[in-house]
Parts: structure tokens; sequence; C-alpha cells
């Protein structure tokens, strides 16, 4: 569509016709203000700020309501526009509290920066203000009605973004207030999204409130840690005694995938990393209890044994655990340690989802996944199996807004009626367990039509579905854990017969899309190659065992039979979230890297405190294989991050770590640490150094080091440092993977956590049980958001 | 039920059948009604806009914008169904027409009601009551049903083959629901706030169709001009201000009362010739010449023809025909307080000049009126009103502002009169107090 020119304070300007005017003045570098216009929101016309002058208009008019057209001329700052917005502010500030100095928002405020730019300082009123008392709606919601400017912008996210509709507005005129959805409580999924678009200080955080000034907070942009959608978050970082407290979690960075969203984990339940039980020394067990020692103590001793178990039962003799929640630099560390120094395939995670299968599928189709931006652009969407709304909230405000602002056609097969089928253009309710079946008929197997037909959805029915879907163009195929194996390879051949169709494989951990990137496979090296195709990790490394290695399963079987003599497991707790039988490894040497005691932990003969994803820097890959970065926010005391560990563990074995870390490379010589990495500061000539290769790498615990071998040797990884260290996200594609291999379905174990629960993290926040506790005591019947 | 009045000079054209027991069906039939439907069924829709359009009918309810002009911009086709939408939520102070139109010639409502759906293609009308008129709803439900009894309603109305629907609903009780858009917002169910504009109603109105939004009056004229011819009806007015208004007389008068008057008649004589005059051998101190929201005369701009043109040019509008007369006993800061204190507690709150602006007036002006004003209490008055003026959402916040500009402006020593902690100098004088219709 052609532009339309206007002329702003004398400034010619084009924008695509249909351009409201704040947003055209926005584009050429002039600020209209405005408390009410939000973008991608609905327009109310409610402040009043943005009036400006539009030639031949005998009244200003609102620039948040008014589409430009073709020559209108107008004006931002005249004497006019200046009094009328500086008295908007003097009547808004007549009843607002004036407690700025201990409001929550005073230094971040919205109403204070309008204050400011228009002058409103002198108060024409000395009449008494209006007043109501606080209200805690949740226990991380709080409400003081006096500081609200009624701009509505809690009520719109909450219904239009969040679709969950817990706000409004009762009463009018003056008496007018927001309120919650339960009387005097809000039954919601607590995302918070409410507090963090409010301007003012009118909706704080339970988990926030009263804690700091905002200057006082170093403000660290990084990646959530929580869900494998990988929200991009803004840490607000204090020093404490115990090195450091992060005390908010927001968005204010909007330039993530998530633009303005993060869910209710992502803003509140950060506190695990302050909970009183985390590990902050090294434990070994001695008479049979575990014993507080030191980091030299029990190097030495873990060192020293897995030397031992390696020289003479080989090292199929030990098995080691992953994590989906470490980063890949520590995953590929990981299983290049059992490879290289234990020589063992025996290496493993909780696998929430067959990327393998995905990987093989995909293979040599270019741009055959979705990102995460993706998803919010495509014009049609498929989602089979999984709720995202609660496994995946990110994925659902993507899939929500992509229909509400752009219109497209979302089609949702489940076997529950999920609450995003309120946005689904055709919603199918089949039975548990056939997603597989739906998969196979989608690809053109029309025999496993029967299995998946009823009254509501006919066989016809299924077949028009099937025709319109393969009408569509630009269709991402959104499919969870459900289907695996076989059904992923007929997914992708219906995918093929949809011009550009583009997909999303649901897992359920922060990194376990890098988790399997990176080759934590008895199997797969990384970038899903099988052992018959290692020839580039051989040449690399020296070496690399031929036969693949034994499963999780398999290994607690081995380990039963005696064969399997240590245990190696990094953030990872396969007695308490998988089941194992702890007793298989009663007369074993076991290691656990943790943060906190958990129920592996407790069968250990040693654990190390382990940093977590706040703590330290490095890579994730979200589930849909989005690269980001991980900013460290501080250190805690007593803790190590896991890649440091690994690293010692291997020179306590008497392993060359340069080996295994490629460092002491790089051309610029006479810094001393990466500043970057380590400090957890953004360091702009640190960033250029590291983006250019020249910074050296000067430790063998820098991950950074072994992110030039990921980037060397892993498909899809080869994207740019610069962007990388920058904070921004990065697709990665499977088409340049390995062959992959077909592993048994029954491997892969969905976490089944919701938006409220999460076995990991999760349990040790304390402002996530809260939560859960405040809503066990609310009647089951109204604790639907739905 | 209010009592009816008359006087000589009245053109009873849109009152004719006051009086005369015509919500029965049966006696309006025999009143002529249901006759200018009928013969609008014959006519080509555009022939009744131009007829509408050339009989000078401006909008009853305070704009006084062309009926006729306002019918043609809506769409000739649509894919939404139009509507059109009856606005009896007559809540201005000082006006009290529509009620009587409803209680004595309910009929003439859906008449013209149907005759605007006939002119603009629409197949259903809504006929909006205001809440706090419950007795005139039950009046207006048994005339639909009586109407639709006869056939002259439903499908296939007086078997012309032409479908046409009429719903009543009844008002919750805000002022704010008088403006259109925020009338169509209470019709769909929601809080009554009005619409961004544009679109204007006759292109996305009520549930997203074409709609026309008319004031009863204005409606209730529409059958008489289908009778009468636009001619005729153009010239009972002044150029441009087609037909007759009914004023509603209250306040300091004599014999306060609803009078159907041509347009343009003076509005001296009206208040001294048909309202009686100034009773008790008070004199006249200023004038609500249209509603509250008006501008005040004073004693001396009085001269002036009530049409919607000259009482521009006197500084004031004729707005909803709701004329209030005040006496020399009336203390005017009480006047403007009392003003204020009706659109603070009207203001639907949506925007911060309006929501603020009528609360911090309202609490300035009790201070003020108590005795405990400062000097610079009498300019903040006119800075705030002044800066609510023209910045609202909607024209609620004009219709605040306006009158409390004018009577800063034009009753200044009033207000200095009650500074230094004085007492209001009305309240020893045992003024009578003023009753607002």
């Amino acid at each position: 569509m052609a532009d339309v020119n206007i002329t702003v304070d004398g400034k010619k300007v084009a924008a695509p016709a249909g351009t409201l005017l704040i947003e055209a003045c926005k584009s050429a570098g002039i600020e209209v203000p405005s408390f009410c216009y939000y973008p991608n929101l609905s327009l109310q016309g409610a402040c009043r700020m943005c009036l400006v002058k539009v030639e031949k208009m005998p009244k200003l008019q609102t620039a948040c309501t008014t589409v430009i057209s073709e020559g209108m001329a107008v004006s931002t700052d005249t004497p006019e526009i200046h009094q009328a917005r500086k008295s908007m502010v003097e009547m808004l500030l007549g009843n607002h509290p004036l407690d700025c100095p201990v409001c929550d928002a005073g230094g971040e405020c919205e109403l204070q920066d309008m204050t400011f730019a228009y002058g409103a300082a002198e108060s024409k009123f000395i009449d008494i203000k209006n007043h109501r008392e606080e209200q805690q709606w949740s226990p991380v919601v709080y409400f003081d009605r006096p500081r609200c400017i009624l701009c509505y912008r809690c009520v719109r996210v909450c219904g239009e973004g969040m679709d969950v509709w817990a706000l409004g507005v009762q009463n009018r005129g003056v008496s007018s207030v927001i309120a919650p959805n339960k009387e005097d409580h809000l039954e919601c999924e607590e995302c918070g999204m409410c507090i963090d678009i409010c301007p003012v200080g009118a909706l704080t955080s339970g988990a926030y409130r009263y804690k700091t000034r905002p200057w006082e907070m170093r403000h660290v942009g990084t990646t959530c840690t929580h869900c494998a959608d990988g929200c991009k978050t803004t840490l607000g970082v204090r020093r404490s005694d115990t090195g450091m407290e992060i005390v908010r979690g927001d968005n204010r960075d909007k330039s993530g995938i998530n633009g303005d969203f993060l869910c209710m984990k992502g803003r509140y339940a950060f506190d695990f990393a302050n909970h009183e039980d985390r590990l902050t020394q090294p434990l070994i067990r001695k008479d049979g209890r575990l014993t507080p020692s030191t980091w030299e103590e029990a190097f030495e001793l873990i060192g020293r044994r897995f030397k031992e178990i390696r020289d003479s039962a080989g090292g199929q003799a030990i098995g080691v655990v992953g994590s989906t929640r470490t980063t890949n630099e520590e995953n590929y560390l990981l299983q290049k340690f059992a490879r290289v120094a234990l020589g063992t395939n025996n290496i493993d995670h909780h696998r929430t989802a067959d990327f393998p299968a995905l990987a093989a599928a995909l293979r040599g189709k270019p741009e055959a996944t979705a990102s995460m931006r993706d998803v919010f652009k495509a014009p049609a969407m498929l989602l089979i199996g999984n709720n995202p709304t609660e496994q995946h909230p990110l994925l659902a405000w993507q899939i929500r807004n992509n229909v509400r602002l752009h219109k497209a056609r979302l089609y949702v097969i489940n076997s529950e009626p999920v609450k995003l089928r309120r946005q689904a253009v055709n919603f199918i309710q089949i039975p548990v367990g056939s997603e597989g079946n739906v998969a196979r008929f989608l690809s053109g197997d029309d025999s496993a039509a029967g299995s998946i037909s009823n009254p509501t959805a006919t066989r016809d029915a299924w077949v028009a579905l099937r025709d319109k879907l393969r009408g569509e163009q630009n269709l991402v195929i959104i499919f969870g854990s459900e289907i695996r194996g076989e059904d992923i390879a007929s997914l992708v051949k219906f995918g093929s017969a949809v011009p550009s169709a583009k997909f999303v494989c649901l897992s359920d951990y922060a990194n376990s899309r890098g988790a399997a990137d990176m080759g934590l496979y008895p199997d797969l090296l990384p970038g899903y190659h099988p052992m018959s195709d290692a020839g580039k990790w051989r040449d690399e490394w020296g070496g690399v065992p031929q036969t693949p290695g034994l499963t999780l399963p398999q290994m607690v079987e081995s380990a039963k039979a005696g064969n399997l003599k240590a245990f190696y497991v990094v953030g990872a707790n396969p007695v308490g979230r998988l089941g194992i039988d702890a007793f298989s490894f009663s007369q074993r040497f076991v290691v656990v890297q943790d943060m906190f005691l958990t129920e592996t932990a407790l069968i250990a003969d040693v654990v190390l405190p382990a940093a977590n994803a706040y703590e330290k820097s490095g890579t994730v890959t979200n589930t849909c294989g989005d690269v980001q970065f991980l900013q460290k926010a501080g250190e805690i005391t007593g803790a190590k991050s896991d890649f440091e560990m690994t690293v010692r563990i291997a020179d306590a074995m008497g392993f060359d770590v340069s080996k295994l870390v490629p460092f002491s490379r790089g051309t610029h010589s006479d810094m001393g640490q990466s500043r970057g990495a380590q400090s957890g500061e953004v360091d702009r000539h640190g960033v250029w150094l590291e983006a250019q290769g020249l910074e050296p790498k000067m430790s063998p615990f820098d991950p950074t080091a072994i992110l030039d071998e990921i980037q060397r040797l892993v498909p899809g990884y080869g994207v740019s440092r610069a962007n990388l260290l920058a904070g921004n996200d990065q697709h990665t594609t499977l088409s340049g993977s390995g062959a992959g291999v077909q592993h048994d379905p029954a491997l892969i174990a969905p976490a089944n956590d919701t938006l409220f629960t999460s076995g990991t993290l999760g349990r040790y926040s304390r402002a996530l049980n809260s939560v859960m506790e405040n809503r066990q005591k609310q009647p089951a019947e109204e604790v639907a958001a739905d | 039920m209010a009592d009816l009045v008359s006087h000589p000079d009245e053109v009873r054209v849109v009152s004719r059948r006051f009086g005369q027991g015509a919500a029965d069906i049966d006696r309006y039939l025999q009143l002529d009604g249901y006759k200018a439907v009928q013969k609008a069924l014959a006519m080509q829709p555009d022939a009744i806009v131009n007829l509408v359009k050339d009989s000078g009918l401006r909008g009853r309810g305070g704009a006084g914008f062309n009926t006729g002009m306002k019918w043609s911009f809506v769409p000739k086709q649509s894919a939404k169904p139009k509507y059109i939408l009856c606005n009896g939520d007559e809540s201005e102070p000082g006006t009290c027409k529509d009620r009587l139109i409803f209680e004595h010639d309910p009929h003439a409502v859906i008449e013209g009601v149907v005759i605007a759906g006939i002119a603009t293609g629409a197949h259903a009308g809504y006929i909006y009551v205001r809440g706090e008129y419950r007795y005139l709803l039950e009046i207006m439900q048994k005339a639909i049903k009586d109407a639709y009894a006869r056939g002259f309603l439903g499908k296939n109305i007086f078997g012309s083959g032409y479908d046409f629907e009429v719903y009543w609903h009844g008002g919750a009780g805000a002022y704010e629901v008088g403006e259109e858009s925020a009338l169509m917002e209470s019709l769909e169910g929601k809080r009554g706030i009005p619409r961004i504009r544009p679109p204007f109603p006759a292109v996305v109105g009520l549930w997203g169709g074409p709609t026309v939004i008319n004031n009863a009056e204005t409606l209730a004229s529409v059958p008489h001009i289908l009778l009468g011819g636009a001619e005729w009806f153009a010239k009972l007015g002044p150029p441009k201000n087609g037909g007759t208004r009914l004023f509603c007389l209250s306040g300091h008068l004599n014999r306060p009362g609803v009078y159907e008057l041509p347009m343009g008649y003076n509005l001296k004589k009206m208040i001294y010739n048909v309202g009686g005059g100034i009773p008790n051998g008070r004199t006249l101190k200023a004038v609500v010449p249209g509603g509250s929201s008006c501008p005040l005369l004073t004693a001396g701009e009085i001269d002036v023809s009530m049409d919607f043109d000259s009482m521009m040019k006197a500084g004031s509008m004729l707005g909803s025909g709701g004329v209030v007369v005040v006496d020399d006993s009336t203390c005017m800061v009480k006047f403007a307080l009392r003003i204020m204190k009706f659109y603070r507690h009207e203001s639907c709150g949506w925007c911060i000049p309006c929501r603020e602006g009528t609360d911090w007036l309202d609490k300035i002006l009790v201070r003020f009126h108590s005795g405990g004003g400062l000097r610079k209490d009498i300019d903040n008055i006119q800075y705030l009103s002044e800066n609510m003026l023209g910045r609202t959402f909607c024209p609620l916040g004009d219709a605040a502002a306006m009158p409390t500009i004018s009577i800063v402006k034009k009753f200044r020593k009033e207000f200095e009169d009650h500074l230094d902690g004085k007492p209001c100098p009305f309240e020893k004088a045992g003024a009578a107090e003023l009753a607002m219709a």
C-alpha cells in the first residue's frame, strides 16, 4: 500500500495508510505523550495527553485515535498543546497521593515523567484528596486506588492480551475504580502483566514492593530459566551478604521474543535462588552421612574415583546424566567430558520431546522450523496436543495475539478442551493418546481416521480440515510431546504438502532443546549425529567411543547388575523426577551437582553446590530453536558453575583440560579474563572483542572458549556472536543436522508442570508457593481461569 | 403526571394530541395516527429523506443537526443490519419535553421511528427510555404491543411487504447515556461510555450496523412533516430552523410548563408573556436558555430569537429547550455549585479532564460557597473550566465547563462577595430554593 504523506511540526513524514498519528509521529522521532495509548491494545482516547493540533480542525485532536490522511498538517508542540497537557497532569495530580518517596514506581513512573516534562509543579488545589485504602488482590498483586490514573492498560492487557478478563472498571465519574473479577480478589493466571503495564505505582508486586528504589538495582538483561519458551527478562539485582539478591524480574526491555510478555514464573519465581535450603559448600559422605567438606577434598575424591573406575572397569562403568537447565556450553562440555575424559557414551538427560526424530525428518529442509517470533506472524497455526496456556505461556501469548491482531487462523486438536480453543477457528477434541493417529491421518493415511472420528468430528469433517490445512500458506505446525518417533515423520510428511510449513516441537525445560542439540544422548553426538557419523568429532577430539552408550533406564539396570560403578549427575534429579530406583545405586559412587539437596543428591557420595542460570553466563536454546544469551547477574557465595566443576573434575583426574576446553586461544593477550562473561556487566569493548574472536580465553573455566567449538561444529549454531552477546535472539535451523536415531518413545517423560507448579525450581520459590497455597484455599470450581 | 399548560401563542404540532388520550391506539388513529407511515410506505426512500431535509427539521436533542442530512449519511448498501435508535434518555436539567411525548403521544414516536426506517432501509428500531421514566416505559411498552397487534409493526407492516421491528429499552439512570455513542454502548449491555469517533453511528453504530440516532421530539415531528409537507413545516420557523419547539419553562416563573412555540420565538416574550413573568415582585437575574449545559444569559441579554443560529450568535445555545429562569434572590455561586454537583455525579469518569475537573470544581465551589473561598479560587474555577473545554472525550466536559465559565465571567462580583469568610449574602436574605426540573 502506498504511503500517506503528512507534515508534523514542519517535518515531512510518510507512513502506511491506516497508521495512527501517534505512531506516525513516533516513526519520525517526534514523541507524543500518552498514558492510555499502548501499542497493540485497543484505543481509549481517555487520557487526553496526546492532544495535537491538526490543521483545519477547530479543537485539539487525540493523536492516538486519529488516522493519518494525505496532506494532514500537524503541530505537536504549541503553547496551546503544552497547556492542555499541563492541565491534564495538574488534574491528575490533584487526587494523586504524591507519596513518590515511598512508591515502588518512584523513579520509573510515567506520571512523574509527564510532570517533569510539562511542569505542573505548583498545585492549584488546597482541598482534601479523595482517598481509599489499599487492597491486596492476590499474594502477588496489590492495588492502591489513589495512585491509579485510570488509563485502563491493566484491564486491556488482562483481557485482550491474556484472554483472562480478570479486571474491569466499577462505578463512574471520580468514583471509577479498577476492580478484580472476584469481589475483592483476583482469580487469574497471576501473570503480573497488569503490574508491569501500570504507568504509575497503582498496581504493585507482592514480591517486590518496598524492597528497593529502582536506581539502587543493577538491571541485568538475561533469559528466563523456567520453561522452554525462553523469555527475555530483566533482573533487578542488589548486593547482599551472600553475594547478590534478585529483587525483581520484569520485562522492561521489550526487544525480546516475548515483547511485553512475562508469566507468573518469570516475574516472581526467581526467589528460589535465595532459598535457605541452597547448598553452599561441597558435601562428602563420611560414615554414611553427607558432611561438609572443602572443594579441594571433593574434587580430589571425585577425580581419583572416576579415574580408578575408568582405568579398572572401563568408561562403560560410568554413567552421566546431564541437565535440561544448564547452558549449551555446559551441556556440550559434559558430553565431551564423558566421551573424551571418561571414555563413555553413557550419557543421557531427562527427555521431554523427541527432537532427534524431528531433526531426522527435517534434515536437508531449510527454514522448516519456526522461531517464537514466527509464531506471532504466521497467517495460520495448527496446534496438536500440549496446553500452551499452562506449559508454554509465551507461546500461548504469541498464538492468541497473532489471532487477535493479525486475524491468523488457529486450528486446535487436543484431548482436552484447552483454553486456546477460544481463539481457534476449528477445535477438535480427540481421545487421549490418539495424537499420533491425527499425524498419520494428516499425512494421508485415511485408515487412521477411524480412531479419531466421532459424532462431533466425523470422518468428513476430518477430511475437510485436512483439505483446509493443505490450502494454508506458511502454516506453523506446533506439536506437544504426545507426538514422537514415526508420528513426527508423518507430521513432517503432511507439512511438505503445505507451502512453506514450519514446525515447533514442544519440550518442557529451559534448555531441553539445547541438551538435545548438544548431544546429551548415548547414541547421538552434538547436532544429532549418530556414532557412525562421528568423523568430525573424532578429528577434533582425537577419538570418540564407537559403540552407543546406555540410556538412563539402561544405566539403572546396569547399576543394579553391578556393572555401572559410578554415576555423575549434573543438574538433574532422576530419582525425584523420573522415579528411578535409588537403591540401584547404593553401592555405586554417585556424584551430584545441584543447587539443592534433591532426592538424587540424598543418595550421592559427593554433592557439589551448583550455580543457577542467574549466576552464570552462556547460551540457551528455547523449544523453537532460538538461541539466546544468559547474562550473569552475580554470584552467590559457595556455589560454582557446572562448567567449572566439570573442568575441575577432569583436572583432578589428571586429564589435560586444554583438550576439553580450547582456552588460551585468541590474539589479544594483555587482558585478564573475558569480562563480559565473568562480571555480568555489559562491557561494549568486551562484546566487540568477543565478537571478533579477539578476546583471549585465558581461563579453562571460560565458557566462551567452548562456544567457539560449538559454533564451529554444531549445525545451526554458527550464529552471529555480536548479536548473541548483545542479547538478541537468533534462530537455529535443524536442516544441517545429522541423521538422528530412532528412539523408544517411552524414553520421553513430559514434566506436566502447570502455570503454578514446577517440580524442579519452582518448588523452592516462596512467591510461587504462596500463590499455590492461596489457590488451594479457593473452591475448586472457581480456580479455572478459563 | 405533569399538568398540561397552554398559551395563545403556541403552535401545536408535536403537542397536538397532548391531553387527548392518544396513548390509546384507537384514539390515535382517530387523530390521523399512522397515516404518515402509510404515506411513507408509498414513497421512495430518497424522497422521504429529501422531504425531511427540506423541512429544516433540526435535532431536538440539543446539537441541532439537520435531520434529513443525518439520514442521508446512512449507506444504501450495508452488510450489517441498519438500525433506528430513538434517544429518549432525556436527562438534561431543565428539560422535560420528551416525557410528555411518551406520556401523551407514544405512537407518534413509533411512527417516526418506522418512517426513519423506511427512509434509510432499516428494519429494526429501538426506543430507549430514560431509566427514571419507569412509568413512561409502561406506556411505551403498551403502545408497541398495540401496534404489533394491529399489524403496524412486525412482518409485512400495513400489508406493504416491508418488515419493521420495534423494541423498547429502559436506561439505568445515567445522564451520560444521552450522548449517542454511550447510548449505543448502554443498549448493547455495556457500561455507558462514549465511543471513539469516527466512525460515526451512521456508518458503524449499534452492533456495528449503520444507525440513525434521533431525539424523541425529532422523531415525533417526522409524521407531521410527512402529512403537512416540508414547506409548511419549514415556514413555521425562521430560515434553516424549521418547525416548532417544545420549550420547557421552569424556575422563577408564574406559569412554568412545557409550551410549543415556533422556532425563533423571542426569549423575553417567552419569559414575560408565555411564562407569566417573575413571581413575588422579584426581578430577572439570569436565564439558562437550553438546558443546564448552555452558557447563561443575563437579564440584559434576553431579547433574542430562540433558534439555533441566533442563540449561537448570542454566545449561548438553543440546546434541548430547557429554559430555566433565575431571579435576583438566587446566589449564582450556589447555582454554579448545583450545576457542578450534577456533572460531577454524572461524569462517566472515562477521561481525565471531565472526571477530575468536575470533582475539583465541585470541591472548590463547595468550600467557596460555605465561606472558605480564596481570591485565587475564582481564577482557578475559570482555569479548570477553560482547560476542560474542548478537550474531553465527549461533550459532557464542555457541558460542565460552559455554564461555569459564563457564570464566573458574568457574575464575578457575586463570587467576590463570598470572600474573606463572609457568609453567602443570599442565604440570609432567605432566598427561594431554585427548582430545576
